[in-house]
C-alpha cells in the first residue's frame, strides 16, 4: 500500500511535469515554424509575380534581332560609302 | 481507515492522476497537431509558388543567351568595322574619347587595342571636323577636357564651323579688300592701252 502511494505520488510530482515540459517544448517549436513558413510562402508568391514579366523577354529577344540585323545592314552600307583606314 | 477504504483512495488517486496525464497529453498533441496542419498549408502554398517560378524562369535562359549571342554579333560588327575605317589607334582615341577610360580595356576582339595609348580626343575628332568641313557641313567641334567626352555643342555648331576659315572673314569682314569698281562709271578710270587690237610685239630672239 505504501508502494502504491508512493507510486502516485511520483505520478504526480515527476512524470507529470517532465510530460508537460516536453510537449511544451514541442509545442513551441511547431508554432516558431508558422511564421516562417508563411514568410517563404509570402516570398515565393511575391517572386513568381516578379516574374510575369519574363514573358516580355520574347519581344526583347525580337527587337535585338532587328536592331542588330539593321545595324548589320546599316554597317555594310558604311563599310562601302568610307574608305578603310590607311 | 479501513484497508478497503485505503486502497480504494489510493486507486482513485492513481486514475486521477493518469487521466490528468492523458489529458494534458491530449491539450497539447491537439496544439501541436493545429500547428503542424499550418505549416502543411503554408508549405502547400509555398510549393505552388515555387512551381510557378520554376515554369515561368524554364525559358529565361535559353532567352538570355540568344539575345547576347545575337548582342555579341553586334558589338564584333561594330568593332571591326570601326577598326576597319577609322584604324586600331584613332579607334581607340574614339571609344576613349566618348567613353572615358574605356579605351584602357580596348576591343574584345582585337587583344592588342588594350596596349594602344589612345590618342587625344580632339586629334581624333579634327580629321572628322575638316572632313565634315570639306563637305560643307556643320562640323561638331569637341571642346572640354580631353580626358572627358567629347562635346557637340548643337546651337552653335555652325558658328564653331566659321572658326574653321580665315579669322577677319569672320570677326572685321570690313577689313577685306573691296571689289574693283569697273565700266565707263568707275570712279578710277584707266588709260586705254594703245596696242589693243594691234600684232604682238615680239621680243628679240634669243641667240
Amino acid at each position: 500500500m505504501i508502494l502504491w502511494w508512493i507510486g502516485n505520488l511520483v505520478l504526480v510530482a515527476v512524470v507529470l511535469p517532465v510530460v508537460v515540459y516536453l510537449l511544451r517544448g514541442v509545442l513551441h517549436a511547431a508554432t516558431s515554424i508558422v511564421p516562417s513558413v508563411q514568410g517563404i510562402a509570402a516570398a515565393a508568391a511575391a517572386g513568381s509575380k516578379d516574374l510575369d514579366a519574363v514573358a516580355l523577354l520574347l519581344t526583347t529577344q525580337d527587337q535585338v534581332q532587328k536592331t542588330v540585323a539593321g545595324v548589320a545592314n546599316y554597317g555594310g552600307s558604311l563599310d562601302v560609302i568610307l574608305d578603310d583606314a590607311q | 481507515m479501513t484497508p478497503v477504504l485505503a486502497v480504494a483512495a489510493a486507486g482513485v488517486v492513481t486514475i486521477v492522476a493518469v487521466a490528468l496525464i492523458v489529458a494534458v497529453l491530449v491539450f497539447y498533441l491537439v496544439s501541436v497537431i493545429v500547428q503542424l496542419r499550418k505549416i502543411t498549408t503554408g508549405l502547400n502554398e509555398t510549393i505552388a509558388s515555387v512551381s510557378e517560378i520554376v515554369q515561368k524562369s524554364a525559358p529565361v535562359n535559353d532567352v538570355v543567351t540568344t539575345i547576347n549571342q545575337q548582342l555579341d554579333a553586334g558589338v564584333d560588327l561594330l568593332e571591326g568595322l570601326l577598326v576597319k575605317k577609322a584604324g586600331m589607334t584613332d579607334a581607340v582615341g574614339l571609344v576613349d574619347g566618348l567613353y572615358a577610360g574605356a579605351g584602357a580595356a580596348g576591343f574584345r576582339n582585337f587583344p592588342e587595342s588594350a596596349s594602344v595609348k589612345a590618342p587625344r580626343i580632339g586629334e581624333v575628332y579634327t580629321r572628322g571636323t575638316l572632313t565634315l568641313a570639306r563637305l560643307g557641313r556643320e562640323a561638331p567641334i569637341a571642346a572640354g577636357n580631353p580626358a572627358g567626352p567629347a562635346l557637340r555643342d548643337v546651337e552653335r555648331g555652325s558658328l564653331a564651323a566659321r572658326l574653321l576659315y580665315p579669322e577677319v572673314r569672320q570677326s572685321r569682314p570690313e577689313s577685306l579688300a573691296r571689289s574693283p569698281v569697273i565700266g565707263t562709271d568707275a570712279p578710277e578710270q584707266y588709260e586705254q592701252r594703245d596696242d589693243i587690237g594691234k600684232p604682238r610685239k615680239r621680243l628679240p630672239a634669243a641667240r
